[in-house]
């Protein structure tokens, strides 16, 4: 008995000092290149512009003031408003998709799968599958206009429309996978108890499967929420410079416009919204009788 | 749920609908980059053309060069840093536990964008040429928590009595990790790395903030030619990137699911 908890006390002591060599490496570069980059960020947001571009080391809040300006405020009303907008869509048509998912039986790895493929393969190919379905050329249009539905090319491209739907088609998988999940984890003896006692679907669903499924919506709502909030590439090509969202401003400030902390202000203000949504998240997932994913 | 039950009708309509908006974009992209036509969207017989063509060019070809030197290094790079985080968290107690794991997800969290122009105040504040080298970095820094992400999931799936059994057998930590954790991990290791080539083959928003004049990667040059429009040539290219794209995530995910290859 003496022997075996000495070993344990050699190995949990060799433990500690080994776990932290094999961290150590891997954080440092984490802090460096991921920790360090955001604080200098932040730093420099609340710096002057250098005359040439670059900063100034002076300090000064003029960069966020700045966004009082009301072509500031439009950008990030149109941002919130595209982005919350994205993520209730995505919620409205991804739950059902993941209900479907969870009771496919033996097609649910084939369906599972059709979910994965379109969240790892290139976005900015994606996209171009938009434009060539949108663009006044594009397929929509000429099939539209062979069949004498239209004689003019609707104007698709460069609409909020198109953003919106670039957005959905982009981020929707985020949303399916964590529902399924939950809603995988869901106990059919539940719902079987629940009816056998009376409840009508409408009950069974907000009663037992919607407050189960909530951690695979709160986290699915935050995968959306946060790639849509940062988008740059869908509205930099779906949107045209009409419908720019702050995304688009960041990049603009550091590379035509070259007002690198007024461009990090407004990165900041991305990363604060982003705070906000985890905040919210981890909340959710707290209260959530589920407990987390 | 392993029993299947019956779905109401509306929720297949909405499920198949949600099918079709996902895969059909992609699917006209794969039909019309075999249409022979410049005006690519009018169907006027079957050709290899445009595949050919992308032979002729030698900025695709240099770029996608550079794509798999990227993918490859920053792999590499990542899978052995991510790796390790993952061991350490899983299999130490570690002091500030929490702030470590918060860690690994700020990467996660942080939108691209804010990712790319973070990095460029740093190499430029540090004086760092941009070039294949930081492209290479930034790669690194956005893949690491993935890479963490997919092999700490496979370390809490698997027995740790064996690990334990080895030290007590007398096997130093070293050893054991070599002999005993790593064969039973690779699938986890492999996915993990997948996964990362993938999303580094893929990335412009990073890429394009942090790379230097002339060490353009597939995508910016796949972005320049979106932008310029439009020749049957960007079909062609997206349709070989879905094909490399899906078989790696097809076997990332068999690698992931199967258990143990027996």
């Amino acid at each position: 008995m003496r022997v075996r908890r000495s070993i344990f006390r050699v190995i949990n002591r060799r433990e500690s000092w080994a776990g932290w060599s094999q961290v150590a490496p891997t954080l440092l570069f984490l802090v460096v290149f991921f920790i360090v980059p955001l604080a200098m960020m932040f730093g420099s947001s609340w710096m002057a512009r250098g005359t040439y571009g670059g900063i100034e080391w002076r300090f000064t809040a003029e960069h966020y003031v700045r966004f009082a300006d009301p072509l500031y405020l439009s950008i990030l009303a149109r941002t919130l408003a595209w982005s919350l907008g994205a993520t209730l869509f995505c919620l409205l048509v991804g739950y059902p998709v993941a209900w479907t998912l969870a009771n496919a039986g033996r097609w649910k790895n084939v369906l599972v799968f059709l979910v994965i493929v379109p969240l790892w393969t290139s976005y900015l190919v994606r996209t171009f599958a938009m434009i060539f379905l949108m663009r006044d050329s594009g397929l929509i249009n000429t099939l539209l206009l062979k069949t004498g539905l239209i004689q003019e090319p609707l104007e698709l491209l460069y609409t909020p429309g198109a953003v919106m739907a670039g957005l959905v088609y982009g981020f929707l998988p985020f949303m399916v996978l964590p529902i399924y999940t939950s809603l995988e984890k869901l106990d059919p003896t539940l719902l079987e108890a629940a009816e056998v006692l009376g409840a009508r679907p409408a009950a069974r669903f907000w009663k037992v499967i919607w407050p189960l499924s909530l951690p695979g919506v709160a986290a699915g709502s935050l995968l959306t929420f946060i790639p849509a909030l940062g988008s740059y590439l869908t509205s930099d090509l779906l949107g045209g410079a009409k419908q720019m969202m702050i995304g688009n401003l960041v990049q603009n400030q550091f590379t035509t416009a070259r007002n690198w902390p007024f461009g990090a202000a407004a990165s900041f203000v991305v990363m604060s919204g982003v705070l906000v949504a985890v905040t919210l998240y981890l909340r959710m997932r707290d209260k959530a009788p589920g407990g987390g994913l | 749920m392993t029993t299947t039950r019956r779905l109401p009708a509306w929720i297949i309509a909405v499920t198949g609908m949600v099918y079709f908006f996902l895969h059909a974009p992609m699917l006209v992209l794969v039909i019309f980059s075999f249409n022979d036509s410049k005006f690519s969207t009018e169907w006027s017989g079957f050709t290899l053309h445009w595949y050919t063509r992308l032979l002729e060019r030698d900025d695709i070809l240099v770029a996608l060069q550079r794509s798999l030197l990227v993918g490859g290094a920053s792999t590499v790079i990542s899978t052995v840093l991510g790796t390790l985080l993952a061991m350490g968290l899983a299999r130490h107690r570690l002091t500030a536990r929490t702030v470590l794991e918060g860690l690994v997800y700020v990467p996660v969290v942080t939108p691209e964008i804010v990712c790319g122009i973070s990095l460029l105040l740093l190499f430029v504040a540090m004086g760092i040429p941009l070039g294949t080298g930081t492209i290479i970095l930034a790669h690194v820094a956005f893949n690491i928590s993935y890479v963490t992400v997919v092999v700490r999931a496979r370390l809490e799936g698997m027995d740790q009595s064996l690990e334990e059994a080895a030290m007590i057998l007398g096997a130093d930590e070293w050893t054991t990790f070599w002999r005993v954790t790593v064969p039973q991990l690779w699938p986890g290791i492999l996915s993990g790395a997948l996964l990362a080539f993938t999303m580094s083959f893929d990335d412009f928003v990073i890429t394009s903030l942090v790379s230097g004049p002339g060490t353009a990667t597939l995508p910016i040059v796949v972005y320049g030619m979106v932008r310029k429009n439009i020749e049957p040539s960007i079909n062609a290219i997206s349709t070989i990137v879905l094909v490399v794209t899906t078989t790696l995530i097809y076997v990332s995910d068999r690698l992931t699911r199967s258990p143990k290859p027996s």
